[in-house]
């Protein structure tokens, strides 16, 4: 073995422990039902209040902003081009494909992805999980599969809320500030994007959603060592789904209008 | 001791190892049913690790531990599950979810495993809290009761569905000696009464006295004294004199090497900061 190797054997169990959570949420989620174990559904409507519902306040302010900025920022570019009647398209196109789905997961990372893991972490320093595993209750089943579902709707959903209050940002700047009229600027959005535009974002957010939830759920899951650990594992939880999330953006990118 | 009664737990030269450390080392004995077995010793000495060989969340080096005649140590999660079902655990702080209320904490385990109707979920909810002395509790969150009200609600999830054996991780550590009692006594009416088996972990020499039906001490990984509790009191062994009387000296040494403390932690040593940290420790 050499050094290299050597630095890498601490992140291989962490490795391990974060397939082997995928794949036995994969288990409970897609073979498990036919066993006769259904999921419930109560807690998962418990999940998407916490993680979509809660969150939505946050999502439409940042969404208006970054719509009012690209909308700005567009007509500074265009004008000088004399090509104002485009910003429509930027701010659409920006936002269904980029902008929205990275920002809204950005935000929900930062407040729900930190929650989870955090919340898990302390659940499992109190001796809970365990608690869960000798009452012979799965915890994948118990607390990683409603958080994964309510993730796998919300965030999508989020990202639709966002964009279309990004799109209300795009239009009060050429509204009030470019005298654009609201049909105009209504048909011409409507015009620029096309579905699959709104498709890739779409994609984008659910494979975001995956990662984030994974990614926090598995650091709570392996949280040892008191508070201390718990705080750890929730930084470490934001830091490693912020890095996935953007890598995974690229190659997402890459492959759905670079390759074609 | 009851050898009549079945055999419900069959520990056979269980073998645990961290690192080159023998937390457990070659422990046998067992349990049959309607006895109460308290296992106790110093900190550190392996109880609490014997004790999640027991209820299979650990896995032994070597050795086997059979619960109801099956062999636990190579079962899969899946198996081990129905084994859990038979048995309940009282946890040392309890170990309720906090996210939940003390009723909801009950029902857990029912509305998981049982097809019972709300109703009567509801029923054997009060039931239990009756039995453990906290009539209409059920609203308030793990949070808002004390520490030994939360390990009340544990004995009670415990009990939730009627299991044959019962594990207590220390049920009587920080409570007060009123609260020990009504542990004690609690856990004398489910054996005595209900005929449960019970295996107990303390290191709280007067309850242990008041409900072992038989007792061991285990002392640096392995078994040093076994018996009844008249036989454990008048043992000659002078380890089980200096614990049992809560003497500071006597053969348990008082010392444990850094070097040996190391070795106990589950915890990996973390690559980088551990290395700095290490040269500043030098062991004796």
């Amino acid at each position: 073995m050499n050094a290299r190797t050597l630095a890498f054997c601490p992140l291989r169990p962490q490795v391990k422990n974060y397939l082997q959570l995928n794949l036995s949420l994969l288990y409970w989620i897609l073979i498990a039902p036919f066993t006769g174990q259904f999921f419930k559904i109560a807690p998962i409507f418990r999940q998407m209040v916490f993680i979509g519902v809660r969150a939505a306040p946050m999502v439409a302010l940042t969404a208006f902003s970054v719509g009012v900025t690209l909308a700005m920022q567009a007509a500074h570019s265009l004008q000088s081009l004399g090509a104002e009647m485009y910003i429509p398209d930027l701010v659409m196109i920006t936002l269904l494909r980029e902008m929205g789905p990275v920002l809204i997961a950005v935000i929900v990372i930062g407040r729900s992805g930190s929650a989870v893991a955090a919340e898990l972490g302390t659940m499992k320093v109190s001796e809970e999980i365990e608690a869960l595993e000798v009452m012979a209750i799965n915890p994948v089943q118990y607390l990683v599969v409603p958080r994964f579902i309510a993730m796998l709707v919300m965030l999508p959903a989020l990202t639709i809320f966002g964009n279309y209050i990004g799109i209300l940002g795009g239009w009060a700047v050429c509204r009030f500030a470019l005298n654009f009229n609201t049909a105009g600027y209504v048909l011409r959005a409507l015009e620029s994007a096309d579905t699959w535009d709104l498709y890739s974002g779409m994609i984008k957010s659910a494979v975001f959603a995956w990662i984030i939830i994974t990614i926090a759920c598995n650091a709570g899951l392996n949280v040892e060592g008191g508070a201390e650990g718990v705080g750890q594992a929730t930084t470490g939880s934001v830091v490693q789904a912020l890095l996935a999330m953007l890598v995974m953006n690229a190659v997402l990118t890459g492959i759905f209008f670079f390759s074609a | 001791m009851n050898a009549n009664g079945e055999t419900l737990i069959e520990v056979g030269h269980l073998v645990r190892r961290f690192g080159d450390r023998a937390v457990l080392d070659d422990i046998s004995f067992n349990v049959h049913r309607g006895e109460t077995l308290v296992i106790m010793g110093g900190s550190g000495c392996g109880k609490s690790t014997l004790l999640r060989h027991m209820i299979g969340s650990m896995k032994p080096t070597s050795g086997t531990v059979k619960l109801f005649g099956k062999e636990i140590t190579a079962m899969k999660e899946r198996e081990i599950e129905r084994v859990r079902l038979r048995f309940g655990m009282l946890f040392q702080s309890g170990a309720l979810l906090a996210s939940l209320t003390v009723g909801e904490n009950i029902a857990l385990p029912l509305l998981q495993h049982t097809d019972k109707s709300g109703d009567e979920i509801e029923e054997i909810v009060k039931q239990k809290l009756q039995m453990v002395g906290l009539t209409g509790f059920e609203d308030l969150k793990p949070g808002e009761i004390s520490g030994g009200m939360k390990k009340r609600v544990g004995l009670a999830r415990a009990l939730a569905l009627d299991p044959e054996l019962l594990f207590s991780d220390e049920p009587t550590s920080g409570l007060d000696p009123i609260m020990t009692a009504v542990v004690d006594q609690l856990t004398l009416n489910l054996t005595k009464g209900s005929h449960m088996t019970a295996v107990v972990v303390s290191h709280d020499m007067t309850s242990a006295f008041r409900i072992a039906t038989r007792m061991i001490m285990l002392g640096h990984g392995s078994i040093v004294a076994q018996g009844t509790p008249d036989e454990i009191r008048n043992s000659p062994n002078p380890e089980v004199q200096q614990f049992i009387h809560g003497q500071p000296d006597g053969p348990i040494p008082l010392n444990v090497s850094q070097e040996e403390h190391k070795d106990h932690q589950h915890v990996r040593p973390r690559p980088f900061l551990g290395a700095r940290f290490r040269f500043h420790h030098k062991h004796p």
